[in-house]
């Protein structure tokens, strides 16, 4: 049933230190491009009534070149990602992320930040900003003044839809490292299986890096979505892969998908079932591997 | 919370196809709705209502959106071209020509947000591929077409051989 339009309020705040402000009274809650939002709206299921529109707070807005890494305002739109010179010749995990999420009327207002406060075990950047370790900048306003934190995006997620966002916090920025270049001997790879391309939501998603020296692999990291309660780094298969010689891949392939599948918890839900999502994730384990193994950077 | 039953309004203003508007409307009515019952321009549809149609798509700031997704206040100050300011008085813009000439629209619904999702894809890239259509308009759906008289009408409103 649709929402009864009375019963919500919408205002907008002409700065970040009034959006703060006006946070920091816990009654109204952010809204930024409403790809998330207006959806449960339109079903009649967003419980909570009254929100601060900040989609008009452009200090929140695009992305930052700097020497150690790149930072990107929360505001930053999966279109506007797509077109910055840096993230596509540094970042292709986030890019495919972008490409992937809706189609362009979402990446036109689905924003990074949102993405990632919206918390969904099963959205698109979340397994890319894992790989590349993420900073996360947690602003609120205390006593008149801005107040900031970072914390890493690892330790953001701390159970279902739930996260480290104290009441009256906004996400200010996302800072992503400059260090996985392929110069370095850096490889990665991103895969979303849905039912279709455009618009769908994963019932898998995997983004993962490793580091190959001659035929072994020196270091290794992979994300998967929709497959635990939470977006996941999976710390055991990365353990397991560090040091091993890809020309042996064959022998060690076995072990390898044994540990992934211990460490995920796929569900049962609309979008698949625990028996295919644990299946897929084996295999796109076994496919990152294939690509390492072809010498192949992208 | 106080029970109502009428929304309050708040004052938004912008512009629909280069005609200035001012009205009062609830801050979360969606834009959609705005567009269709407000200003009476009835050519934008509504579809799915949860952005997985495109049936709503305006161009919103030079940018595509659903505008079943945008609450009207995030509009305020907007530049929007719905469909029915693509076509210059009778003429048809090319891309309505070709879809005519075509057979791109069928029952009609997801044609509006057909013709703007391609006019927004021309802008961008005058000349796309194939693919590149297709990827334009991924967020549209069709039930008529089969959507190959759909993506011949673009490659034809952008005069590639197909």
């Amino acid at each position: 049933m649709r929402a009864y339009l009375p019963d919500y309020e919408m205002i907008t705040a002409p700065s970040l230190q009034g959006a703060l402000e006006v946070l920091a009274r816990g009654e109204f809650r952010p809204f930024a491009g409403g790809t998330d939002l207006m959806v449960l709206f339109e079903a009649g299921k967003l419980s909570h009534h009254k929100w601060l529109s900040i989609w008009g707070l452009d200090e929140l807005r695009g992305i930052r070149v700097e020497a150690a890494h790149i930072a990107m305002g929360a505001l930053t739109t999966y279109s506007q990602i797509q077109r910055d010179a840096t993230v596509q010749a540094e970042f292709p995990l986030l890019i495919e992320a972008a490409r992937l999420t809706g189609a362009i009327a979402i990446q036109n207002r689905g924003t990074l930040g949102g993405n990632i406060v919206n918390a969904s075990p099963a959205a698109d950047s979340p397994p890319a900003l894992l790989v590349y370790e993420a900073e996360l900048e947690l602003v609120s306003c205390v006593g008149g003044k801005i107040v900031s934190r970072w914390v890493s995006y690892r330790d953001f997620h701390t159970g279902y839809k739930s996260t480290l966002l104290k009441k009256g916090e906004l996400l200010r920025t996302i800072r992503l490292p400059r260090t996985l270049g392929a110069e370095k001997g850096w490889v990665q790879h991103y895969r979303k299986v849905g039912t279709r391309k455009a618009q769908a939501i994963s019932k898998i998603c995997i983004a993962a890096a490793a580091r190959v020296e001659g035929a072994k692999i020196t270091d290794a990291r992979i994300a998967l979505g929709s497959v635990a309660p939470v977006p996941m780094r999976c710390l055991k298969t990365e353990a397991y892969l560090r040091g091993k010689d890809l020309g042996l891949a064959a022998s060690w392939m076995g072990e390898a998908r044994a540990v992934i599948a211990s460490e995920i918890s796929p569900i049962d839900d609309i979008r698949s079932n625990a028996d295919y999502r644990r299946g897929v994730t084996q295999n796109l384990l076994e496919e990152f591997v294939k690509k390492l193994s072809s010498g192949s950077t992208r | 919370m106080s029970k109502s039953s009428v929304a309050k309004r708040v004052p938004v203003s912008f512009t629909v196809n280069g005609k200035s508007h001012s009205l009062e409307a609830p801050a979360m009515a969606r834009l959609l709705d705005v567009i269709r019952e407000d200003i009476q321009l009835t050519g934008t549809k509504e579809g799915c209502g949860e952005g997985e149609c495109g049936a709503c798509s305006v161009i919103l700031n030079g940018e595509l959106v659903n505008s079943c997704l945008v609450p009207v206040i995030q509009a305020q100050g907007a530049k929007i071209t719905t469909i029915e300011g693509v076509a210059q008085g009778d003429v048809l813009h090319p891309v309505q020509k070709a879809f005519l000439e075509c057979g791109g629209a069928q029952c009609g619904i997801c044609t509006p947000g057909m013709v703007l999702a391609s006019l927004s894809l021309l802008e961008k890239n005058p000349n796309p591929t194939r693919d590149e259509i297709r990827e334009g308009l991924a967020g549209n759906l069709c039930r008529c077409t089969g959507y190959m008289k759909i993506f011949d009408s673009v490659a034809r409103a952008c005069g590639s051989q197909q």
